[in-house]
């Protein structure tokens, strides 16, 4: 479509002989929030790292406006798992946000009014104002994903890639992290591609849903994605979606039985 | 006053040259300093100066001034480990410990060597601890060129390294070349370890580089506050060493003089054991930061 922000055609990864993503397809929209959902090892990072281009393709295409991916691209923010930083690293919760200006460009810049009101305007949106002057690596979880998605928005990007940003949090900053999310989305017109190993706390925001097992990925609303024939094709084994006091819970059969029930319930199966 | 300033300090030549010297390498190593240890790179810091060890002894053989051996044979060794990356991969830390060793051993040889047919008995302790005293003033150009390429090479690189030590991904997302700039980098690590291998000698060097960047990052929160007072602190070490080192000659045994590195080291490791002791103040300020501060989710349950 000539409207899609991002799209994928047929993207297959390998690694050692391994492979990580088959023939994935799939495109995200301006201001869509899409939930990318899976179990460990489903490829989702991988993912996200061949959206970036940190990760090369062994095949298909990443486009950007209908065009190949740019190298250097500023249009992407993204939100890594985890932070590679000590507690006595001397960065303050303000200097890694104004560190998503301009963090890439060399030399010096000399410090400025409009950008320290910028800064502070980012982080009042995160809701991470209070701790603006503490250093980042003595933050808990929750604190450092609220600023690293001030540093990744505060560049004005028309995508958000988020890395698991809900895992090891507890419940509350659950909470917190989507709804700030899904009201800067809304509010900046941002489209978020976020990963996740449980849809549940992404229920009420998610627009789309790209559902991966197993390298490969079901794509569409979550009504019709999350279904048992749907799952159960895309890991190739019985999977039931038990709905239960409004959340929703997917369990795969081990693996190895089952098999041939899969393959009647494919016949049946709609798309 | 001359009881700090013993008679004769400010008009001597060596103390002028050491103190300009010392003070631009105090300033390099310091800054350079404070971006090793928010990479995690001393112990690489540590490696170079133990092979630079070796070149300044190699030098010293073949009758070359020690600096050109400290240079070499650190951005030597710094291109060796950027090209078999043998600081990305973990696991690594016999194959490195054995070759730091023989490095160690080969200056002994060199050493031994060069004492037996110049019998100059002082010459393996300039290279090994220190000699900022007896700089030769053919150096001194090199040794401020040196100095400003490194401390140039971290400026320009500043933001680039801030970013690269938050998150690499990130980093490597948004165009920057992150293995160029690694690159670059250590060779600014090897160019100040050369530089304070002069100063307080090869194997005490990363003291002068580690020792105030540490100290810094206890003091200062925002980089830019950490670069200064590492440098201060850097300074500052080197000026009291050289003022209590001139001083030394009229302590016992008289007419000797204690070396400048013991008093450089000393005052290096005094200001990081001093700023431990205030460094748990901000964090009891600070609330641990879980989950009470949270007003607008404060009464779910974790």
């Amino acid at each position: 479509m000539a409207d899609d922000l991002l799209r994928l055609e047929n993207v297959s990864v390998r690694l050692g002989g391994r492979e990580i993503l088959k023939d994935v397809s799939f495109s995200i929209r301006p201001g869509e929030f899409t939930g990318l959902i899976g179990p460990n090892g489903a490829g989702k990072t991988t993912l996200l790292r061949v959206i970036l281009g940190l990760q090369p393709v062994t095949s298909g295409e990443v486009l950007l406006d209908g065009a190949p991916r740019p190298h250097r691209d500023s249009s992407i923010g993204y939100v890594p798992q985890k932070l590679a930083i000590e507690p006595d690293m001397p960065l303050r919760v303000r200097d890694v946000v104004s560190l998503g200006l301009d963090g890439q460009k060399f030399g010096l810049r000399l410090p400025s009014r409009a950008r320290r009101e910028r800064v502070s305007d980012m982080l009042t949106a995160v809701g991470a104002q209070r701790y603006a002057d503490a250093r980042v690596g003595e933050l808990s979880g929750g604190e450092q994903q609220r600023v690293m998605i001030a540093h990744a928005l505060i560049s004005r990007p028309r995508l958000l890639l988020l890395d698991e940003p809900l895992a090891n949090l507890d419940i509350s900053s659950e909470q917190g992290i989507v709804s700030v999310l899904a009201r800067l989305a809304r509010a900046e017109h941002v489209a978020v591609l976020l990963s996740a190993h449980d849809m549940n706390p992404l229920m009420p925001v998610m627009d789309r849903i790209v559902y991966a097992a197993a390298g490969r990925v079901a794509v569409g609303d979550t009504d019709r994605v999350v279904q048992p024939e749907v799952l159960s094709r895309l890991y190739g084994r019985h999977v039931d979606v038990i709905r239960v006091h409004g959340r929703i819970l997917v369990v795969a059969a081990p693996e190895g039985v089952d098999e041939a029930e899969v393959a009647a319930e494919d016949a049946g199966a709609i798309r | 006053m001359h009881y700090i300033f013993e008679p004769g300090f400010f008009s001597s030549g060596p103390v002028h040259v050491a103190l300009a010297v010392g003070t631009v390498i105090a300033i390099t190593s310091a800054v350079v300093g404070v971006f090793t240890v928010i990479r995690g790179q001393s112990f690489a810091g540590h490696s170079l100066a133990d092979i630079a060890t070796t070149g300044g002894s190699g030098a010293f053989l073949v009758g070359v001034n020690q600096f050109w051996g400290f240079l070499a044979f650190g951005t030597g060794a710094a291109a060796f480990m950027e090209m078999t990356g043998v600081q990305r991969r973990r696991g690594r830390d016999v194959a490195t410990g054995v070759v730091l060793g023989a490095a160690l051993g080969l200056a002994a040889l060199f050493l031994y060597l060069a004492t037996q047919s110049s019998s100059t008995t002082g010459a393996s302790f300039t290279i090994l601890f220190g000699s900022i005293f007896v700089i030769t003033t053919s150096t001194i150009p090199a040794l401020i060129v040196s100095a400003l390429l490194a401390l140039a090479t971290v400026v320009v690189l500043a933001r680039v390294l801030l970013l690269s030590s938050l998150s690499p991904d990130i980093a490597a997302a948004r165009g920057v070349p992150v293995r160029a700039v690694g690159t670059a980098f250590l060779m600014a690590l090897a160019i100040s370890v050369a530089l304070s291998a002069v100063v307080i000698g090869a194997v005490l060097s990363t003291a002068l580089l580690i020792g105030p960047a540490a100290t810094a990052l206890r003091l200062a929160r925002s980089p830019v506050k950490a670069v200064f007072t590492a440098a201060a602190a850097g300074v500052l070490a080197v000026w009291i060493g050289i003022v209590l080192a001139y001083d030394s000659y009229y302590w016992p045994p008289a007419g000797r003089g204690w070396p400048v590195s013991f008093f450089v080291v000393t005052l290096t490791v005094g200001g990081y054991l001093l700023t431990g002791l205030r460094r748990r103040e901000p964090q009891n300020r600070r609330p641990a930061a879980q989950d009470d501060h949270d007003p607008e989710h404060a009464c779910s349950p974790a």
